[in-house]
């Protein structure tokens, strides 16, 4: 299965990510910020970093690169979207994901290992993750605080994917929100790294099943 | 050419760290009696030609505020 990671400039999660799609079986597929298409690619991975410096608001200016009018329609034909905390960010700004992310509560960057809940298996990424379970991934974010004017609505259209557990909210995101998905399941973001945390050489492995979710659905 | 400012603001509901930060601060420096202090961007633009305002306000609601945590106001610069 091929997975497409895109490049924006100021994007540095790109390579983790690509290493990511390989150490779990997939076939990783480099594409850039100025293509107009996918590469005929299975999915796509939006990375971490700094896209277009974040200037105005994280995210806003990358929304408009050639690269996102293929995904959106990529996205609205049902094809399988994760974005990973910069990433999930220009969904957000896209309108491919609801809500929008904020400065941390705390004004400060948050560089650490959290514990998250899967609130929901219903999507491309956490199909293969048993509801409930509890992963360890590291976060690293200074914009991270997820608003959403209606986080209930939201839980109860099954569209919460990924809430902090209790005390490991690390930038005041509402309701410890996560990460989200779109009505349909298939575009998930998410502020925690799932790319940095595979390998048990280097650490907690909680971002394995996100790969193997969408490895395994698509095979 | 109108010389044009939009101002963008957090929603009243979203919480400003940023604002309460320098408000906390705002007592140590001997200002008393200040509160709601809320941060925001302003923007200025020249808009080549037609309706100024109406140019302004078309490129805030496109790219210069995110409708779902921010709203701003357009007015013209005296020249």
């Amino acid at each position: 299965m091929r997975i497409g990671v895109v490049t924006f400039p100021g994007s540095c999660d790109d390579r983790d990510a690509r290493a990511a799609v390989a150490s779990m079986g997939g076939d990783p597929v480099a594409l850039w910020h100025g293509d107009g298409d996918l590469r005929g690619v299975d999915a796509v991975v939006l990375p971490g970093g700094f896209s277009y410096g974040d200037y105005l608001r994280c995210g806003a200016i990358a929304r408009f690169s050639p690269v996102m009018g293929a995904v959106a329609g990529f996205a609205r034909d049902g094809g399988p979207v994760l974005g990973i905390c910069n990433g999930f960010q220009v969904l957000c700004e896209a309108g491919l994901l609801p809500g929008a992310l904020l400065r941390n509560a705390g004004l400060r960057f948050v560089c650490r290992e959290v514990e998250v809940t899967v609130e929901s298996t219903a999507s491309a990424w956490t199909s293969a993750c048993p509801p409930g379970t509890s992963l360890t991934i590291p976060v690293k974010h200074g914009e991270g605080r997820y608003v959403h004017d209606d986080p209930a609505a939201l839980a109860a259209a099954g569209q919460v994917v990924f809430r902090y557990a209790p005390g490991h909210n690390p930038n005041g995101s509402l309701a410890d929100i996560a990460g989200v998905r779109n009505p349909a399941g298939n575009v998930v973001g998410l502020m925690p790294h799932p790319e940095h945390a595979v390998d048990p050489l280097l650490g907690p492995t909680g971002g394995r099943g996100l790969f193997e979710s969408v490895l395994t659905a698509r095979v | 050419m109108p010389r044009v400012a939009v101002d963008v603001m957090l929603k009243r509901e979203i919480l400003d760290p940023q604002g309460q930060a320098v408000e906390r601060a705002l007592p140590s420096l001997g200002f008393a009696g200040v509160s709601d202090v809320r941060i925001g961007k302003h923007v200025e633009l020249t808009v080549s030609d037609g309706d100024g305002e109406q140019a302004a306000r078309q490129v805030a609601e496109a790219l210069l505020a995110n409708p779902v945590i921010e709203e701003f106001s357009v007015r013209l610069l005296p020249d």
